[in-house]
């Protein structure tokens, strides 16, 4: 009996060490934080395994968490919807930059009222919002929509009731359009709303948008064209209505001003005839002292590959990739991360 | 050691010793000692345990008692980005549901356990016990997906514009129905509870309503009570202390309830005077703030702090159920 245990003994160790084996070719990097992002770093992470040998695991835990673990480094890097202040990043000798963007809708159930036929404004939004616009046949919303006949029924604004990026991007562009706003409920991942009532996730959003005759909402806009909503149309700085598309986004991504230190660059009512006016990078964040340059180095290389062969994948699931020039300003900020005064990056 | 060998007569001849002592002391003391720690220490480990996560709890929401001090807990502010925080609205919420399942399951369940113990033929007990039994094992995320999916709708749709059109045009109760009919709100998260609850109370009671002595029932019917009459009469009042207690395990679970609450209340923080309006509960703002709320944070703390009052109201529910049994049972 003791030499089948043996035997036993000896498989198991032999099994494990094979394994091993295997998981010591392919390098791992971790990750953890935002979300929004997290189908696209999770498809990217597949394709990273074959192209480039490198395993990602990421943990879509909250832009809030994602924070925490990069500034305890538990983690390789942290992804945050949000970008951190100067002072925070210097404080934790972090880098942050932009892997990806995304855009907002405005999603409407209104009878008689088709995908991309209702003209908005930020400020009537706003209005909308505050409780000051109550009803879809408000003076207001007829005029600026001579082509639809509106009823009279109530708004029922629908809102995000857990702390999200998508309430921070959402509120951001309130609150830059509407000083009322600005000053009555301001910018955060969960704000206090003066009228309307939350749901859960972007599910629980579009469900009661659905579910409720004159319901307004707010979603991711790969979310809105997956669930086939009714989106709207809005107004941008430029003074023209446009419309919810993929060109719509790059038009803001490139009129964007990506020179603003840390590239927290603002995508929110960019300048532009055709510009989509909620418009959101969401960012990485990466110790500018990592303790374990290999790692540091693949988490570059991953993203490096990504930039360069991950642009198709980010558009097929409704991302907006970052322009060229700010990638190539991206690896050029890599050179500060640095061990024992030695960049990390290029890898040689 | 097993004890009968104590007992073994030719063990007992064999040692020499008088009958009714132990044999092998040495061990069977220290193995007895050892048992009786081991019993002590899982005793007292719930109670440090309890202690510990009521310590914890209030240390974590310290910082926001200091900044607002007793008035966390009676205001009904709850803005994130001033920071400012008060627990009225989610206490008012967690309560008023609670209360509001309780009246919607009571009656309810009480009927469940009535029928299965009095009127249902034999052949039908098992299947409708089981069934209510089953029913408590539905994990609550599923209460909320149906909720949020079949229930929410249909008051959306159906129930709700018509008792707006008709009940919320009458003066004083009118405001008890105004509003959109958004479906989510206050009465539908109680009537969920509701349903929760139902299958803890009907089980409790109709488990106590059989433990009545037949022949008390007997009796009474034999003097010429109806059915009801014996339940009034008899059953109720021989029932009374577990039947309470059943209604506190209901209300204890519908305090506590977070995830199906969280899907159709509306999450509003706001007191609104329509049943249909949208609310909150302690459980659903910590389950939906939790996760966006930075280490260390005001808000984080503020969170905790509600943890502390919804153990704080749990144990006043608890004690006031004693109490009033006591009362009774005195009387």
């Amino acid at each position: 009996m003791s030499n089948r245990i043996l035997a036993l003994a000896a498989g198991l160790v032999a099994s494990i060490s094979l394994s091993m084996g295997a998981v010591a070719q392919q390098a791992t990097i971790t990750g953890a934080g935002a979300s929004f992002p997290n189908p696209l770093y999770q498809k990217w992470g597949e394709a990273a395994r074959s192209a480039i040998n490198i395993q990602l695991n990421y943990q879509s835990v909250g832009s809030g968490a994602g924070q925490a673990q990069i500034r305890n480094r538990t983690v390789d890097f942290g992804a945050s919807d949000a970008p951190m202040t100067a002072e925070q990043l210097q404080e934790h000798n972090l880098l942050q930059f932009p892997a990806t963007m995304g855009s907002l809708v405005a999603i409407v159930n209104v009878p008689g009222v088709e995908d991309h036929k209702m003209r908005l404004t930020g400020e009537v939004l706003a209005d909308i919002y505050l409780g000051k616009i109550t009803k879809w046949n408000d003076p207001r919303l007829v005029e600026m929509n001579p082509g639809l006949s509106l009823p009279n029924l109530a708004i029922a604004p629908v809102y995000r009731a857990d702390g999200s990026g998508t309430t921070f991007v959402w509120v951001s562009y309130l609150s830059a359009v509407s000083g009322d706003f600005k000053t009555r409920v301001g910018v955060g991942t969960s704000v206090r709303w003066p009228s309307g009532t939350g749901a859960r996730g972007n599910e629980g959003v579009a469900g009661t948008v659905r579910n409720v005759r004159g319901a307004i909402g707010y979603v991711e806009h790969a979310y809105a064209m997956q669930n086939k909503l009714v989106t709207t149309q809005l107004r941008n700085r430029a003074g023209n209505y446009v419309e919810p598309t993929t060109a719509a986004f790059q038009a803001a991504a490139a009129n964007a001003d990506w020179t603003a230190p840390n590239f927290a660059a603002s995508l929110i009512d960019t300048q532009g005839a055709t510009s989509w006016p909620i418009v959101s990078p969401t960012f990485i964040l990466l110790p500018r002292n990592p303790t374990d340059a290999t790692r540091a180095q693949n988490v570059m290389k991953f993203f490096d590959w990504a930039f360069r062969s991950g642009d198709a994948t980010a558009t097929e699931l409704d991302y907006i990739p970052v322009p060229e020039a700010v990638e190539n300003a991206i690896r050029a900020a890599w050179a500060t991360i640095q061990v024992d005064g030695k960049p990390v990056w290029p890898a040689n | 050691m097993p004890p009968s060998a104590t007992l073994a007569p030719d063990a007992i001849a064999a040692s020499g010793s008088p009958p009714g002592l132990r044999r092998g002391s040495a061990s069977g003391a220290m193995g007895d000692a050892i048992f009786a720690a081991a019993c002590r220490i899982a005793g007292l480990l719930v109670l440090a345990l309890l202690g510990a996560i009521i310590i914890g709890l209030f240390i974590g929401g310290l910082p926001a008692f200091r900044a607002f001090g007793f008035g966390f807990v009676f205001s009904t502010e709850w803005d994130p980005v001033q920071e400012v925080f008060g627990a009225g609205v989610s206490i008012y919420g967690t309560v008023i549901t609670a209360v509001l399942a309780l009246v919607l399951a009571v009656p309810l369940a009480f009927g469940v356990a009535f029928y299965l113990t009095e009127l249902a033929p034999a052949w039908l007990r098992r299947p409708v016990g089981t069934a209510v039994e089953l029913l408590a094992a539905v994990p609550s995320i599923i209460y909320g997906m149906w909720g949020f999916f079949l229930i929410v709708p249909f008051m959306a749709q159906t129930v709700q514009p018509f008792v707006i059109d008709t009940l919320g045009e009458l003066p004083l109760i009118g405001d008890l129905f105004a509003g959109p009919p958004f479906g989510t709100g206050i009465f539908t998260a109680a009537l969920i509870l509701a349903i929760m609850v139902l299958p803890f109370i009907a089980a409790t009671m109709r488990d106590v309503f059989e433990t009545v002595p037949a022949v008390y029932k007997e009796s009474a019917y034999g003097l010429g009570c109806t059915q009801w009459e014996v339940v009034r009469s008899v059953v109720l009042p021989y029932t009374r202390i577990s039947v309470v207690g059943g209604i506190m395990l209901g209300l204890g679970r519908a305090l506590g309830e977070t995830m199906a609450v969280t899907f159709v209340i509306g999450n509003a923080n706001r007191i609104s005077t329509s049943l249909f309006g949208p609310g909150n509960t302690i459980a659903s703002v910590i389950a939906l703030e939790f996760g966006e709320s930075e280490l260390g944070s005001l808000k984080l703390s503020a969170l905790l702090a509600l943890g502390f009052l919804l153990f704080v109201i749990s144990f006043i529910v608890l004690a006031a159920s004693r109490f009033l049994l006591r009362q009774r049972r005195k009387a």
